[in-house]
């Protein structure tokens, strides 16, 4: 009982953190139709900057936080600006080829400025266990899937109720229209890549501070392709979805199969889900009337 | 009632005197070009007055140009390749024709798409927020209201998702959502696409209600040349990227051309023979 919340627990957090990653994604697709790869990258940069703003410059702790949506919400817009506007119209396998590019660049940049050894960063959440239904948990766990869930449901409470988030929405939906009410369709792709940067930046921040701050983080983004597959493309519900049930999967396979395995139970999953259900369980069904 | 040759003088009907107050210019294209692709030339010096007030039709045939005009008008070009090449389009008395499409919803038109493109996956309330992208939080409140009292049954369905509506209840939400950015202008390219003739006759109620009542100002494109000159106030003929005929709408409706061109019918009020038809226009094309 104790393992399998232990489990349970760790099984969350790392979903939690799969969902946030996941969710930068998502918006992106679903607003540009790009599909990122560099999206792991950006969780990545995102935990290496605010080492930066934390242990090199030595801010606090709130400040870092701040310094790191700042620069964020900057690589967002500049990525944007720079390297997708101008592929605007061209084919989808340039575009895939493109966001491959910016992976492999951001991750040369971050090699070049931080080298490739492990940063040690002190750790931000506490490192203490709790008694939880008489087994010991980490106290971070709890608290990354706490943070995660509270900037889910913000980003959901912004994309039901704002007028920005509802515009977002309108553009996945039909540009054309959307134009017609004023809606400045560039500004909407613009929102979409600073909201998938500061998300990951919050997902990066979160993992480097459970496990490293090191050039791993950016294989952890990999994993956000079976989390979207299984969520849906498209869907901002199915990430949350599948970010926990491919964390958990993973947490109970390692924990009482194999680590080994564990690793390879997210790509089989993924496989799985294209042969079965390929729009994901979220998916966004076509609405067509007869 | 002037039958336009060549490049028609924009406001050949005297009411048509630009200044504030009804009556005056609100929208007007003086000798306008589009091309598609920089090769495919769909609008020919096309010039054409909405007064402030009025309800005005455009129609004409497939492939006329009738909706690159209102595309014109509200900046889509860019978006389909397409470049207003020459001549001016102004709105109250500024000249629009580099603004882009965003800039021209908050200067006061807003245009209902063909096929009436609402977004199918938010609710029917998402999509009137969405109408008032550009207005203020507490404007669009009231406005939401006022959207919701004229067309009651929208209310009633403020929850459900717009994709799953039907067709005359999503053409209600298309020109509902179009009101909640509060334009001068309206433009509607065909509002009676794929609806049931009953249902026409209630859109097109609608319109008329919003002109009298609100005192809004609209332009709309039609195939259905009958429905539309029964509201119209004016209205303006297009056949292959240019104004061939224009009016008040009640001489239009007497006109002998339109009677047999557009609404079907013969000078003594019965059905031609479709060679003779055909001939003529043939004839015509060549003026």
């Amino acid at each position: 009982m104790s393992t399998f919340l232990n489990l349970l627990v760790y099984g969350l957090a790392d979903g939690a953190i799969l969902a946030l990653a996941a969710l930068g994604f998502v918006l992106i697709y679903k607003a540009t139709s790009v599909i990122n790869f560099a999206q792991g990258e950006f969780l990545l940069v995102g935990a290496y900057m605010f080492y930066t703003a934390f242990v090199v410059l030595g801010l606090p702790l709130v400040a870092a936080v701040l310094v790191g949506v700042v620069v964020a919400t900057l690589i967002g817009v500049l990525v944007e600006r720079f390297i997708l506007r101008p592929m605007i119209g061209e084919d989808p396998i340039s575009i895939i080829m493109v966001t491959i590019g910016l992976s492999m660049l951001l991750k040369a940049l971050v090699q070049m400025f931080y080298g490739t050894s492990p940063k040690s960063q002190p750790a931000i959440l506490p490192r203490s266990s709790v008694e939880f239904l008489g087994a010991t948990v980490p106290l971070n766990r709890l608290l990354v899937i706490l943070i995660a869930a509270v900037v889910l449901t913000a980003f959901t409470i912004f994309f039901r109720r704002s007028r920005h988030g509802i515009a977002m929405r309108a553009v996945a939906d039909d540009q054309q229209a959307a134009m017609t009410m004023g809606i400045s369709v560039r500004r909407i792709f613009a929102l979409a890549w600073v909201l998938a940067a500061v998300s990951a930046l919050i997902a990066g921040v979160l993992l480097a501070d459970i496990s490293a701050v090191d050039q791993n983080l950016a294989g952890f983004g990999l994993m956000v392709f079976p989390v979207v597959i299984l969520g849906g493309l498209d869907s901002v519900p199915g990430t949350i979805v599948g970010g926990l049930i491919i964390g958990l999967l993973t947490q109970f396979v390692s924990g009482y199969q194999d680590p080994g395995l564990a690793t390879v139970v997210p790509y089989v999953v993924l496989v799985l889900i294209l042969l079965v259900r390929p729009y994901g369980l979220f998916g966004e069904t076509r609405i067509e009337r007869v | 009632m002037s039958t336009a040759t060549g490049t028609p003088s924009p406001g050949t009907s005297g009411a048509l005197v630009p200044g504030g107050g009804p009556g005056a210019a609100l929208l007007s294209l003086n000798n306008v070009e589009v091309i598609y692709d920089d090769v495919i030339l769909v609008l020919r010096g096309l010039s054409l007055t909405v007064a402030e007030g009025q309800i005005v039709a455009l129609l004409g045939s497939n492939g006329a140009g009738k909706s690159t005009t209102l595309k014109a008008v509200s900046g889509l070009l860019p978006s389909e390749h397409g470049e207003v090449t020459d001549g001016t389009i102004s709105f109250r008395g500024e000249d629009i024709t580099r603004v882009d499409a965003a800039q021209r919803v908050t200067r006061g038109m807003s245009l209902c798409m063909e096929g009436r493109h609402v977004f199918e996956h938010l609710s029917v309330a998402e999509n009137l927020v969405a109408g008032a992208y550009t207005r203020s939080g507490k404007e669009s409140a009231e406005d939401l209201d006022k959207v919701y009292e004229f067309f009651p049954k929208l209310a009633d369905m403020r929850a459900r998702i717009a994709g799953y509506l039907s067709g005359g209840e999503q053409q209600m939400l298309a020109i509902g959502r179009a009101l909640m950015a509060r334009p001068t202008l309206l433009m509607l390219d065909e509002p009676s696409l794929g609806l049931a003739p009953l249902l026409v006759q209630e859109i097109f109620g609608y319109i008329k209600r919003l002109n009298t009542e609100t005192g809004l100002t609209v332009l709309v494109i039609e195939q259905n040349a009958r429905r539309a000159l029964e509201v119209a106030d004016h209205g303006y003929i297009m056949e292959q990227g240019r104004i061939v005929l224009e009016g008040p709408a009640a001489e239009l409706r007497e006109n002998p051309d339109v009677k047999e061109f557009y609404l079907g019918l013969g000078e003594e009020g019965g059905r031609k023979s479709y060679r003779d038809v055909k001939h003529y226009k043939r004839r015509k094309r060549w003026l």
